[in-house]
């Protein structure tokens, strides 16, 4: 994995000491709360229902033991014993105190980590596809290049003062496993027909209470084109972007205004520009970078066995592990939705122990994926039923990837002040009613936002769920027919609302339909799309 | 009634204007009438509370103080879904009064 060059360290303790003296300034008076909140948040620190929260960026997802154990520690020290992962790859805390706050950044730094551009109008951290260097199915490693743009991106002060934030997401496989469709800006990592390596870039998706699925502005990009083209992007961007209207600053806003046509047009045009000022790096700098992420060294000539003698195991393996590129391995998901638990929150020794496993077993690679679940990249398959039995005594061996209990939520009322409702117990009421239905039902990604700004992606949502405020109480919106993966959607609107209850009494008619019209081997979403929404909202409205 | 809350500045945690000083207890809260701002000024330029405002609650028979709102039900109690995190982690029935 890549680590900090000589550079790194320096900005990133002069930034903690610098935040250090605003801090103080802060507390004594000599900041108001106009003037510091904007720098807080350039640290990633904000303010939320209970405390101060803070959110700490994980490139592209990716984390070592160290910076786990780190993590634990910080957890331990500096909050009540638990993180929460994120649906963009990253970890939050939230009980910070700001007389802390500083002294947390300098022990972050110390693993190489930080809250830089975690919040505010800025690029955001980067995400990838979390097998990258690990599934079978990638064209290549996606860090090197998800590396690459972070570098572009991260301490760059025209990248801070973007009209809105802006999220960037890289995969390297047909199977979309981070969302792609739904970032302001991505890139897909293709071969053309000559075999030459690129990018198929894509522009304009975004949640919140605007979504939109990117469209495809460019088929394919020389790699080493991709500065000029993302500065192109963002300089038509900055141009036209709605500065005056917090609802309409997000790019994919104008490119919805422009039309896709006349905004790649104008990107075409300041690319050809930015191609001529030498902005773009040297091929040496992406193999500097691409030393980083080298493959491990796998062992040959492993078994590929697996021995299915205890049930447990054999139906964890199945819905948990994903084909590895490497003969003998296996890439493991760590499933943080236990039945009837916080989906995403884990304890400082549930961290500790993911580091240890790391550490040990998967050549000291973690992976945060934006459904709020972990993974191992490379496990030996002789190691696998190890893996289990410590998961599992650590309440880690859910066997539910992608399914109905496999819930994404926000943090909601229960901890976001932006939130009209409270989106956890609706999730852990749905995990308690569907648990060890979960097979039967097969694939079905359901997730559950508090607040239209979609931070738990149910536009997304094959069932996504919107907690609103019905004059001062919850009520919660249900949607049908969204994906966030290769086959991007955007969920619809069933029909008015429900209390808490009815949500879940709601999600379970919507799955009965499904099981009652499915065919052979149609998903939950292949048989909405193939039946409509009409006899779905025939059976919650009856 | 209409009482004051905010965020203590340097721990963050949810506070409540008790006439006098800050209270982590909703039912410490008075009612300030019209007397907000000024508050809310003063104590900001004193550097004590974060992001303050005031907000309508009701008296509960019992003598509690209910705010209105379920926003600030959850500030004054903490998160439901954590009854271990919050003010009476001792109450299992706690999050009931919230909704």
């Amino acid at each position: 994995m890549y680590r900090y060059d000589q550079y790194d360290p320096a900005m990133v303790d002069t930034r903690v000491e610098e935040f250090r003296d605003q801090a103080r300034r802060r507390i004594e008076g000599k900041l108001t709360d106009d003037q510091f909140k904007p720098l807080r948040l350039k640290n990633g620190l904000y303010l939320q229902l209970h405390a101060y929260m803070l959110r700490v960026a994980i490139p592209y997802g990716t984390l070592d033991s160290r910076q786990t154990r780190k993590l634990a520690d910080i957890a331990r020290k500096y909050d009540r014993g638990y993180g929460h992962f994120t649906t963009r790859q990253n970890i939050q805390y939230n009980w910070i105190k700001l007389e802390e706050a500083a002294d947390l950044l300098g022990e972050l730094a110390t693993v190489e980590m930080h809250a830089i551009q975690t919040s505010g109008e800025s690029i955001r951290n980067v995400s990838a596809d979390q097998y990258a260097g690990a599934a079978a199915d990638e064209i290549m490693d996606a860090r090197p290049w998800a590396e690459m743009l972070r570098q572009m991106t991260n301490f760059i002060p025209e990248f801070s003062y973007l009209p809105r934030k802006f999220k960037i997401a890289v995969i390297s496989s047909d199977t979309d496993r981070a969302a792609l469709r739904w970032h302001d800006g991505a890139v897909k990592i293709v071969r053309n027909d000559t075999g030459e390596i690129g990018f198929e870039v894509y522009a304009g998706g975004g949640m919140g209470r605007t979504p939109f699925i990117s469209f495809r502005i460019r088929e394919f990009l020389p790699t080493g084109q991709i500065f000029s083209y993302l500065q192109a992007i963002l300089r038509v961007w900055n141009r036209h972007a709605r500065r005056d209207n917090i609802h309409k600053q997000r790019m994919k806003i104008l490119v919805h205004e422009l039309g896709e046509e006349e905004f790649r047009r104008q990107v075409e045009e300041e690319f050809q520009h930015f191609l001529t000022l030498g902005h773009d790096f040297p091929q040496e700098e992406y193999d500097r970078i691409a030393a980083y992420f080298a493959p491990p060294p796998f062992e040959t000539g492993l078994a590929e066995d697996i021995d299915r003698s205890d049930p447990a195991f054999a139906l964890w393996f199945d819905r948990q592990t994903a084909a590895h590129k490497a003969p003998g391995y296996a890439i493991v998901n760590i499933s943080l939705k236990p039945i009837g638990e916080i989906p995403g929150d884990i304890s400082a020794e549930q961290m500790d122990l993911v580091a240890d496993l790391a550490e040990r077993y998967s050549f000291d690679d973690l992976r945060a994926t934006h459904a709020q679940n972990l993974v191992l990249p490379h496990v030996r398959k002789a190691d696998l039923y190890a893996v289990w039995k410590a998961l599992d005594d650590a309440g880690l061996a859910a066997a539910n990837l992608d399914l109905i209990t496999d819930i994404i939520a926000c943090p909601g009322l229960d901890y976001c002040s932006l939130a009209n409702a409270r989106s956890i117990p609706v999730a852990q009421k749905i995990s308690e009613r569907f648990a060890g239905r979960e097979a039967e039902i097969g694939e079905l990604k359901l997730k559950i936002s508090g607040c239209i700004n979609a931070c738990g992606h149910h536009h997304a949502g094959n069932i996504g769920i919107l907690g609103v405020d019905k004059k001062g109480t919850e009520n919660y919106q249900l949607l049908l027919g969204g994906s966030g993966a290769e086959d991007a959607s955007q969920a619809k609107i069933t029909g008015p609302g429900f209390d808490e209850d009815g949500i879940v009494n709601a999600v379970e008619k919507a799955t009965e339909v499904y099981l009652a019209r499915r065919q052979d081997g149609e998903r939950f979403l292949d048989t909405y799309r193939r039946i409509g929404m009409e006899p779905f909202k025939e059976a919650l409205y009856a | 009634m209409r009482i004051l809350t905010g965020n203590d500045l340097k721990t963050g945690l949810v506070i409540w204007w008790t006439g006098q000083d800050w209270s982590l207890h909703v039912e410490d809260a008075v009612d300030v009438g019209g007397d907000a701002e000024s508050i809310l000024a003063q104590e900001d330029a004193a550097c004590r509370v974060n992001g303050g405002y005031s907000l309508e609650a009701e008296r509960e028979a019992g003598g509690g103080i209910r705010p209105l709102h379920i926003k600030d039900r959850v500030r004054a109690l903490g998160p439901t879904v954590r009854p271990d995190l919050t003010l009476k982690p001792a109450d299992p029935n706690a999050g009931s009064w919230v909704i």
